[in-house]
């Protein structure tokens, strides 16, 4: 771990302006990521800005209906919110489908959003990795690929993102806030958030330096029946292979989001209008431009059996 | 004491303490954190200061260059020694790769540097800035590949599985081609990591030219002199000191980076240095499973008598490595006049393979196991039954030499009825419970049981007190507990009258713990003391060592009766012996035996598959503690449901690497994996295993799991993976139909 200085901030906006003012700095809330990325020296911050001080953790029910979930929001809290359990039920249920109880006490919305990748060469500093060392090259691609992506990828980068929550997210169209350092803010609709790799693995998000994400808004909800469903090799506490966050309406249309195959939650919406049809055709769809490796292709069947199988519990 | 008869009756028999589920004495240290580990000794010495080791970043080459000027220069760095700083260190008689020194890089992770600071996040940030440069060399990394080239090796394990380059009994190939049904079928399974709880570590204290180390080391002795030898100092230079053991599983049988570097940072740093290898550099830094690549051959006839059977197994390892002797097993497992074993050895350029619980018999019963099932199915024979049928009381390819105690057919016959194995559809993918596939599977487990001399020193004080002393480790096994209940049982004193000082070098020396032989040696050598001191006692009262005894703290002979401190006076008694063995291990084959039952569901849709019920039904000897052994049996359980379904050691073919190299990429079963774990110890005893009558069972208990699993996943679905770890990819392409 590079030594580096620390300081609390007052308010969001002096958050973002002491980012600002410190190039090389980063926030941190929960530290579950950061904090082992930092002992391995992939994130080697030389200032902390310390935001758990901050009043950015409430959920308040919005005027339009929806929900705005603080970005210190601890995982464990959104997961047991009632609101979120009865209307945005997908959403805790990714929740609690992900990490442990330990992690989820600490681990905060915002932070969920900016998980880094789990690949395993971006955590082994002796192996080549744009994400890590832009330029490095990649060492996953041709090596052990099966967990990674299979849809989005690049010749730069096979990653993918590690979150639960920002799949369900992703499904319920939810927008992320954020306080620049000049002061203003903005709302980054979650599809937008997250980039595909493309030649700059390493910029993973929109936010720009010193940005500081401030609260996830979520439309009034929807209804419908919502699953997010988890396929993993062991029952807990592993990252998923494939997950999908489903909503499905009486009348059979619905939505649904991928996690585990690409290096952003991923969605297409047009697929969405074959949900009537069944899982294949849905899955064809979302997985047209798939680049799987032999050791992931399982990915693809995979994607389409579990649809299937969300679709089937629909219906009873 | 050499035990060269039967055991007779002796006081061990009365069973007042010993077979008793006795609650672990150390485990109230443990579960409240006051068992001291060899990081946490903060109070054995003053000025400790922190090493971090540095792996190298390359599997094979060497050292061109090391830039140690800014590390040096960093805030807390009190010494660097770089592997350049001195040639090769020696290399301990059970290593393969060398621990430190000179340029050359053996594997990835091989220590390269130990950087010693004031604080470990110091010495931690200045290992980060050391440069370091490199000339990669060509290696091996593919087993499957290499396998082409591997050569005939025997290996004699110092774990105890054996067996020569090829064995031959009868003409298998004759009577293999004669029977009328059989199975010629190729399994794999992979590398995998001991992943113990608590890292190697090491706090290493110099005085002058002695050493004194306090580490975490299953087994004392083996690892003073192979530590002296590495460092290149006389043994009696070296204590080593390992009262408790957050786990081994055999990657702590050995000398490893943390205890070499902790001495020689030390030294350097002329201040005691204590070092943990952090869990990132642990698989390639240390030791692991090799993974193997086994054919299995059995012909039948058509009632299902095995008449020939062959198991050829081949593993890596680096040049001066051994075998995974994945075939022993084979060669005493099942009946049969025709057989063959063979194994080979590819040379590869990966880390060491060495020792995990139950080395060959885990991998060779995944196999082997697998194989037996196939065949009851090409029969049309219940894989209990065919077992059964094959079930043989001698050494098949020795028939005059027989078992010591073998009840095989009683585990399978008693689980069989337990685990409700009737309501088993033999048909596969026949039974569902909603989105679940269902399917059970059996298999036979078998692990030898190793005989190996032990010492112990024991006195009674004043106060009556009991004190056992012995260089024993207890990794978790319950070790304190049993030798506590045997001195108990033979002096006739409460098992709180009992203290027990385990893992130092000072001590008398025991069998220490691997190859599931710590619990029966440890306590026959403790036993053997006590006996000693009994007869002692006896001559210092007068009393006839025939008719005395020892019971309620009193020792008694007639009518004469004092307590047991009187007896020991004021300056109290010691007595100090060990058990060696005849020629029983010889005569007899001495071998312990399992049935496990398993029932899995796997998702129809994802392929997921998850255990429901497992069930192990053990034979091996007298079980000392029931409580301790049953914990052995159910973390081997565990352990074996890892092995079926997730374990495997990712090997990057072309950097020459365990790419999955931390806890969150490796996957061993969480809670959440494991469901209701059952564990019958038939009673029995086996007088021809010592004058406990017992056996092992840390490792049966894993024997036989996995393939275990395997069956019963191809109950549940009809496809049958040979390839560990079976996961849900290898089944998603054959599962039925979702609609």
């Amino acid at each position: 771990m590079k030594p580096f200085t620390y300081e609390r901030a007052s308010s969001a906006a002096d958050a973002a302006d002491k980012a600002g003012r410190a190039p090389g700095s980063k926030f941190i809330a929960g530290g579950t990521n950061l904090l082992d990325l930092m002992k391995l020296q992939i994130e080697a911050p030389n200032h902390l800005i310390d935001i758990n001080g901050l009043d950015l953790d409430k959920i308040e029910s919005m005027p339009d209906g929806g929900l705005r979930i603080g970005a210190l929001v601890r995982n464990t809290d959104l997961a047991a919110d009632m609101r979120v359990r009865r209307d945005y039920a997908m959403l805790s249920r990714a929740l609690l489908a992900g990490a442990s109880g330990q992690l989820r006490n600490k681990a905060t919305t915002a932070g969920n959003l900016l998980q880094r990748t789990r690949c395993p060469y971006f955590y082994d500093t002796n192996m080549p990795c744009n994400k890590r060392q832009p330029g490095s090259g990649c060492s996953a691609i041709g090596g052990y690929t099966r967990q990674l992506g299979v849809v989005g990828v690049s010749d730069a980068c096979i990653a993918t993102h590690p979150s639960d929550m920002a799949v369900a997210m992703r499904a319920l169209d939810a927008t992320v806030e954020t306080v620049r350092a000049d002061k203003s803010s903005r709302a980054v609709p979650i599809a937008e958030f997250h980039r595909l790799p493309g030649d700059t693995p390493h910029i993973e998000t929109v936010l720009e330096p010193g940005e500081l994400i401030t609260a996830v808004t979520l439309p009034k909800a929807i209804g419908g029946k919502q699953y997010y469903r988890k396929v993993r090799d062991r029952a807990s506490y592993a990252f998923a292979l494939v997950s999908i966050a489903a909503v499905v309406q009486p009348d059979g249309s619905g939505r649904v989001a991928v996690g585990g195959i690409a290096h952003k939650p991923w969605r297409i919406e047009a697929a969405e209008t074959n949900m009537l049809r069944g899982a294949k055709p849905v899955a064809e769809q979302l997985l047209a431009d798939a680049r799987p490796t032999r050791a992931n292709a399982f990915k693809l069947p995979l994607v389409e059996r579990t649809l299937a199988a969300v679709l089937a519990e629909a219906r009873t | 004491m050499k035990f060269e008869t039967p055991a007779a009756q002796n006081p061990i028999d009365q069973l007042k303490v010993i077979g008793k589920p006795a609650d672990r004495i150390d485990g109230k240290f443990k579960t409240t954190g006051t068992a001291p580990y060899a990081y946490e000794r903060h109070d054995v010495a003053a000025d400790q200061a922190y090493g971090f080791i540095v792996g190298a970043a390359i599997a094979k080459g060497r050292i061109s260059r090391v830039d140690a000027a800014e590390a040096k220069r960093a805030p807390g760095v009190i010494a660097v020694v770089t592997t350049l700083d001195m040639p090769r260190l020696g290399r301990g008689r059970m290593n393969a790769a060398y621990l430190f020194g000179g340029a050359d890089v053996q594997h990835y992770h091989q220590a390269i540097a130990i950087v010693v600071a004031e604080t470990f996040e110091q010495a931690r940030f200045a290992a980060s800035l050391l440069r370091v440069d490199y000339a990669r060399a060509q290696g091996r990394y593919d087993l499957a590949e290499e396998s082409k080239r591997a050569e005939l090796k025997g290996e004699d394990t110092d774990e105890g599985t054996s067996a020569p380059p090829l064995q031959r009994t009868g003409d298998f190939e004759a009577a293999f081609a004669a029977v009328p049904v059989k199975l010629d079928a190729e399994y794999t399974t992979p590398d995998q990591s001991h992943a113990m709880m608590e890292p190697h570590s090491s706090l290493a204290v110099w005085e002058g030219d002695r050493l004194t180390l306090w580490t975490s080391n299953q087994m004392i002795n083996w690892g003073k002199g192979d530590l002296a030898k590495t460092l290149g100092i006389p043994e009696q230079s070296v204590r080593l000191i390992s009262p408790y053991v957050g786990g081994g599983f055999g990657g702590k049988l050995f000398v490893r980076s943390d205890a070499a570097l902790a001495a020689l940072g030390a030294k350097a740093a002329r201040r005691p240095v204590k070092v943990a290898l952090t869990r990132p550099i642990m698989a390639n830094n240390t030791t692991h499973r090799p993974a193997t690549i086994q054919r299995i051959r059995i012909g039948a006839t058509p009632e299902g008598k095995i008449r020939a059977i062959a198991h050829e197994s081949t593993s890596g390892n680096l040049p001066d490595g051994k075998l995974e002797t994945a075939v022993s097993q084979t060669r005493l497992l099942y009946g049969g006049a025709n057989r063959m074993t063979s194994m080979r050895l590819a040379l590869l350029d990966l880390p060491e393979g060495n020792s995990m619980r139950a080395p060959g018999e885990a991998p060779g019963l995944m196999a082997l196991e697998i194989a037996m099932d196939e065949m009851a199915e090409k029969l049309h024979m219940d894989p209990v039954e065919f077992r059964i049928m094959n079930d043989t009381q001698v050494d098949p390819e020795n028939p005059q030499r027989p078992f010591s105690y073998r009840n095989l057919v009683g585990c399978l016959r008693l689980g069989a009825e337990r685990f409700g194995w009737s309501r088993r559809d033999p048909t596969p993918a026949m039974t569902r419970d909603g989105q679940w596939m269902i399917g059970m599977g059996v298999a036979g487990g078998f692990r030898n049981n190793l005989l190996t001399k032990s010492a112990a020193r024991v006195a009674i004080d004043k106060a009556g007190i009991v004190t056992v002393t012995t260089d024993m480790t207890d990794i978790g096994t319950g070790s304190y507990t049993i030798i506590a209940q045997t001195a108990a049982e033979m002096l006739g004193v409460p098992l709180d009258h009992v203290r027990v000082l385990l893992g130092d070098s000072n001590s008398p020396i025991s069998s220490g713990s691997g190859g599931q032989w710590g619990g029966n040696n440890s306590t026959a050598g403790v036993y053997a003391a006590c006996v000693k001191l009994r007869e002692a006692i006896a001559q210092n009262l007068g009393f006839n060592e025939r008719d005395v005894l020892f019971a309620d703290g009193q020792v008694r002979s007639g009518n004469r009766a004092l307590s047991l401190a009187e007896a020991a006076g004021d300056p109290g008694l010691s007595a100090e012996d060990g058990i060696e063995y005849g020629d029983l291990g010889k005569k007899y084959q001495q071998s312990t035996f399992a049935g496990h039952f398993v029932e899995v569901g796997v998702d129809v849709a994802t392929g997921e598959i998850r255990v429901r019920r497992m069930l192990a039904v053990c034979s091996a000897g007298r079980i000392l503690n029931p409580k301790t052994a049953r914990s052995q049996v159910i973390g081997a359980m565990t352990m074996g449901v890892g092995a079926a379904l997730m374990e495997e050691l990712a090997v990057d073919k072309r950097l020459g690497f365990f790419v999955n190299h931390d806890l969150a990429s490796y996957e061993v079963p969480v809670h959440a994996d494991i469901p209701h774990q059952e564990v019958i110890f038939l009673d029995e005893v086996d007088p021809m295993s010592s004058p406990m009558k017992a056996k092992g069972v840390g490792e049966l208990g894993l024997c036989g799991v996995g393939a275990a699993v395997a069956n019963a996943v191809y109950n549940a679905t009809g496809v049958r993976v040979r390839d560990y770890p079976i996961t849900l990819d290898k089944l998603i392409e054959r599962l039925p139909e979702i609609v």
